[in-house]
């Protein structure tokens, strides 16, 4: 591996597995400068004091009574809030824009988290469909098992499932990594463009099916493929990568990585020709 | 949308119709044009209870066409008259509303199919249910609306399945609400959440072999389907995996049989499912929030994956 203190940013996040794909055509790999971290704002965040702790009972609280509950926590500084009682309700916790520890003591049910950017959130539950839908950045971790379209469009941060999830996890998923300790059902990382899934269990059928990009690691059985979704050589810096997220994801330290395929896009599909729509048509 | 749930009580027997009442009012915001029950009660065995309709529930938002009251009446003694004519003995009757009763008949058969033939043939007249402990009730409404309506909230039995109906590609009414009887089975009862493609191609099949069709829902393909198979010698768990492949579309439902409970999920799991099983219960529903509805405490559940058949018993 080069220096990594004398190589450019772009050569640096490649040396460290975390960026593989080669991205071509209009599709433009962007990175983050903290340098210029002073100049963005996002309406609706707040600095909270992860010292600064609260619990919210929402027994009897609708979703938006109890999102607006966390919201007014986070604007008088708290940094750390317990959840009492969600009970399964829906779209508990969804548009969370800041750092913060958020605890849930129970199960969720839909769009749990969704659209979040930045929170830690440790579920000590199970989820419902859809759960961090959209997510940005931040970490989010469920004790117990997942419903469908687990992590559904994230774009970044990390996603962890102790237990099994149900179908289409990751569709759609375009940054990000999501780990699931369990088995994982049909249609696992369907359409997603890039990002990376995790499985330690085994996975339904039709895996990776139509994928754009991104990269599928399978600790079990595969069901079947989905189309165009091939396997790929795990190297040694796929290894380390694996080892290293496993262990900050706190499941599964002990697997043997060495033996986990991993899936990748083959690119034959009619989405990779490379004539643009307008060149197309003429030669239509 | 539409949402489903069922339990069932293993060794014992608890309230089943307040807790379905409470399953499927928590999944009121997946459907409330119409809500119905299968329960199964605990009965002595000796007699039939047949649950069935003269009209339809013609209030706000049904789609059904306005009939006098007088009508129903000219059907309900043509029943009684067939019934005689059969040889069926009513033991007790009870008219719940004007177009909806309910006879305990005292009536020796193994094949209910001419029987239920026969009543049928009656215009307007449909069976709802036809079981000695399985009794289907369906009208229009939420869960609550109608639980109140027929007082099924004291109702003590082994098991019982639910659906609460978005009306989308049949009409508000209480032929298409769900559950359906598995015709011409007794105590068989199917709840349907999902689209099914090939109905008509199953359905011209299955009429060409004997079977009815009262709605023009297709979730009734399934019951219909499932009976199809049972009539030809599968076991009910035999003719759920059955299904898997023989019908086109998104679904997960629920069978009921006298002494078991079943679920399946289509190959492409489009259609949610949680799930809570322990020794002693088994309870599912479309939400996880149906589930709480019975179980309020932490408890671990899950979802059943893609082309799943599971089969309890009591």
């Amino acid at each position: 591996m080069a220096n990594i203190k004398t190589i450019d940013k772009k050569s640096k996040a490649q040396s460290m597995g975390m960026h593989t794909e080669v991205l071509t055509g209009r599709t433009q790999q962007k990175f983050f400068n903290p340098d210029e971290a002073e100049n963005f704002y996002y309406f609706g965040t707040y600095d909270v004091d992860f010292n600064k702790r609260t619990d919210l009972d929402v027994m009897n609280m609708s979703a938006p009574e109890a999102n607006k509950e966390i919201d007014n926590l986070m604007s008088q500084g708290y940094g750390t809030i317990v959840i009492k009682n969600p009970q399964g309700k829906h779209s508990l916790g969804v548009g969370i824009l800041n750092k913060l520890n958020l605890i849930f003591e129970g199960s969720l049910g839909y769009f749990g988290m969704g659209s979040c950017d930045g929170p830690i959130v440790r579920i000590n539950g199970r989820v419902g469909w859809s759960c961090a839908e959209n997510l940005m950045a931040g970490k989010v971790v469920i004790e117990k098992n997942a419903g469908s379209c687990f992590g559904a469009a994230i774009r970044g941060g990390d996603l962890i499932c102790k237990g099994s999830v149900g179908a289409r996890t990751g569709i759609d998923m375009k940054g990000g990594t999501i780990i699931i300790g369990g088995d994982a059902g049909a249609f696992t990382g369907f359409m997603m463009q890039r990002g990376r899934i995790i499985i330690l269990g085994d996975v339904g059928i039709n895996l990776g099916d139509s994928m754009y990009d991104g990269t599928i690691f399978v600790g079990g059985e595969i069901g079947s493929y989905g189309s165009d979704a091939v396997d790929s050589e795990l190297t040694l810096s796929d290894q380390d990568w694996l080892r290293r997220k496993l262990k900050v994801a706190e499941i599964g330290e002990d697997f043997d990585v060495s033996k986990m395929k991993k899936i990748v896009a083959g690119k034959k599909l009619w989405n990779y020709d490379n004539l643009e729509p307008t060149e197309k048509k003429g030669a239509i | 949308m539409c949402g489903i749930a069922g339990l069932i009580h293993r060794g014992k027997s608890s309230n089943v119709g307040s807790e379905l009442q409470g399953m499927l009012q928590a999944l009121k915001h997946r459907g409330e044009d119409s809500t119905g029950y299968a329960l199964y009660g605990d009965t002595d065995g000796k007699n039939f209870i047949m649950r069935f309709k003269v009209g339809e529930n013609v209030g706000e938002g049904s789609s059904s066409v306005m009939e006098d009251v007088s009508v129903y009446d000219e059907r309900k003694k043509i029943v009684d008259q067939t019934l005689a004519e059969m040889g069926a003995k009513i033991v007790k009757e009870e008219r719940t509303l004007p177009y909806s009763l309910r006879y305990e008949i005292d009536f020796e058969t193994k094949d209910l199919l001419d029987f239920s033939q026969r009543i049928e043939s009656i215009p307007g007249v449909e069976i709802l249910s036809m079981g000695k402990s399985l009794e289907v009730i369906k009208d229009l409404g939420n869960a609550k609306m109608v639980c109140d309506r027929y007082s099924l909230d004291k109702l003590v039995g082994t098991h019982a399945i639910g659906h609460a109906r978005m009306a989308t590609e049949s009409g508000v009414d209480i032929k298409s609400a769900h559950p359906f009887w598995g015709y011409p089975f007794s105590d068989v009862s199917v709840v349907h959440n999902g689209q099914l493609t090939n109905y008509w191609n199953n359905r011209r099949v299955l009429e060409n072999k004997g079977m009815r069709f009262m709605s023009e829902c297709d979730s009734e393909l399934i019951a219909v389907y499932i009976a199809q198979k049972m009539r030809e010698g599968a076991s009910l768990e035999e003719g759920m995996k059955d299904s898997l492949s023989g019908l086109d579309g998104v679904f997960t439902y629920f069978v009921a049989t006298k002494d078991s409970l079943g679920m399946a999920k289509d190959t492409m799991a489009a259609k949610p499912l949680v799930l809570y099983e322990s020794d002693d219960l088994v309870v599912m529903g479309s939400e996880e929030i149906a589930i709480r509805s019975v179980l309020p405490h932490e408890i671990d559940t899950y979802d059943p994956f893609d082309g799943e058949v599971k089969v309890w018993q009591i």
